[in-house]
C-alpha cells in the first residue's frame, strides 16, 4: 500500500473511531498536545490508560469473587477507571462505568457482575482499535510520511 | 466548564507574574495521566510546572505549617488540585493553604470528575479561585493563565 493510501485509511479509521462512539473530542485534544518536542506523547499516555485499565479491570473482578463485597473500594476503583477513560477520550467505557458506579452505590451485585463484564468487553474493543490505530501511524512514519491531522 | 470564586482581586507584588517570567504552577492529582496531561497543558501554555501525586506531598513541599520555610520554596503562583483524592482530598488541602498567612494569596483551583453543586460552592466559599470539571481542555488552560497574568501590575 502506498504512502497516500495508507494516509487516506488512517483518517478514515480514525473517523470511524469518532462516528461509532469509541472516541470522543476529548482523544482530540489528546493528539493536539503532540508536537515536535513531544513526538509520543499520545501513545506514552494511551500506554497509562491500558497499565492503568488493565490494573483495575483486575481488582474489580477479585473483588466481586469475595465473599463479603468491599463496594466501596469497589467504586472508588471504578470511579478511577471512569476517570482515565475520560481523559484519554475512551468514550464508550467512561459511560458504562457511570452506570457501574450507580451499581455500586446500591450495593447490587448482579449490576456490578453485568457491568464488569460490559466494560472488560469494550476496554478489549478500545484497545485493539488503538493499537491497531498506532500501527498505522508508524506504518506511515516508516513510509517516510507525516500523520494527517 | 469554569466557575469563578468571588473574593478579592487584589494581589500583593509577590504573587504578581513579572512580564517574561513563567508562571509556576503546582498541580496536585494523584492520577498519574491527569497529571501528565495538566503539566503539557500548562507546559504548552509557557507554565513551570512541579507535580504532586497527592495532597500531602504538596504540603511538604510548599513547607505549609512550618512558619520560618514556609514561602521559600521556588514560588508558586498557582495551586490546582484533584478533588477527590486518598487520605487529604483537594478540599482539605484547600484549607490548609488558606490557613496559612504565607501562601493564603496564592489562588487555588480545585478540578473534579464529578460536577456536584455543593461540592463546587463548597470550594468555592472556602476561597478557591475556581472550580473546574476534568478533563481540562487548552481553553480551560488559557482562562487560568489569564486569571494569573492579570495579576500584573
Amino acid at each position: 500500500m502506498d504512502l497516500i493510501q495508507l494516509q487516506r485509511q488512517l483518517v478514515d479509521y480514525r473517523t470511524s473511531l469518532y462516528h461509532e462512539g469509541f472516541l470522543d473530542e476529548q482523544f482530540t485534544q489528546l493528539q493536539s498536545l503532540q508536537d515536535e518536542n513531544n513526538p509520543d506523547f499520545v501513545v506514552e499516555v494511551v500506554s497509562l490508560f491500558f497499565e492503568d485499565s488493565e490494573r483495575l479491570l483486575n481488582e474489580l473482578s477479585k473483588a466481586l469473587e469475595q465473599q463479603i463485597i468491599d463496594f466501596k473500594r469497589m467504586d472508588a476503583q471504578v470511579h478511577q477507571l471512569k476517570g482515565s477513560s475520560s481523559s484519554i477520550g475512551a468514550h464508550r467505557v467512561q459511560k458504562l462505568c457511570i452506570v457501574f458506579r450507580n451499581y455500586c452505590e446500591v450495593h447490587n451485585v448482579e449490576g456490578c457482575l453485568k457491568c464488569l463484564q460490559q466494560v472488560k468487553h469494550e476496554y478489549g474493543i478500545i484497545k485493539t482499535k488503538l493499537e491497531s490505530m498506532f500501527q498505522l501511524e508508524q506504518q506511515i512514519l516508516n513510509a517516510g510520511g507525516s500523520i494527517p491531522v | 466548564m469554569l466557575s469563578s470564586g468571588g473574593g478579592s482581586d487584589s494581589c500583593s507584588k509577590d504573587m504578581a507574574v513579572e512580564l517574561g517570567d513563567e508562571p509556576h504552577v503546582l498541580v496536585v492529582d494523584d492520577s498519574l495521566i491527569d497529571r501528565k496531561l495538566v503539566e503539557r497543558l500548562l507546559k504548552n501554555s509557557s507554565c513551570k510546572v512541579t507535580t504532586a501525586e497527592n495532597a500531602l506531598r504538596a504540603v511538604n513541599y510548599l513547607r505549609l505549617g512550618n512558619d520560618t520555610l514556609e514561602g521559600t520554596v521556588s514560588e508558586v503562583n498557582m495551586i490546582i488540585t484533584d478533588y477527590c483524592m486518598p487520605g487529604m482530598t483537594g478540599y482539605e488541602l484547600l484549607k490548609k493553604i488558606k490557613e496559612s498567612s504565607v501562601l493564603k494569596e496564592v489562588p487555588v483551583v480545585i478540578m473534579s470528575s464529578d460536577n456536584i453543586p455543593t461540592r463546587i460552592n463548597q470550594c468555592l466559599e472556602e476561597g478557591a479561585k475556581m472550580f473546574m470539571l476534568k478533563p481540562l481542555t487548552r481553553s480551560d488552560v488559557k482562562q487560568l493563565k489569564w486569571h494569573l497574568m492579570k495579576c500584573r501590575s
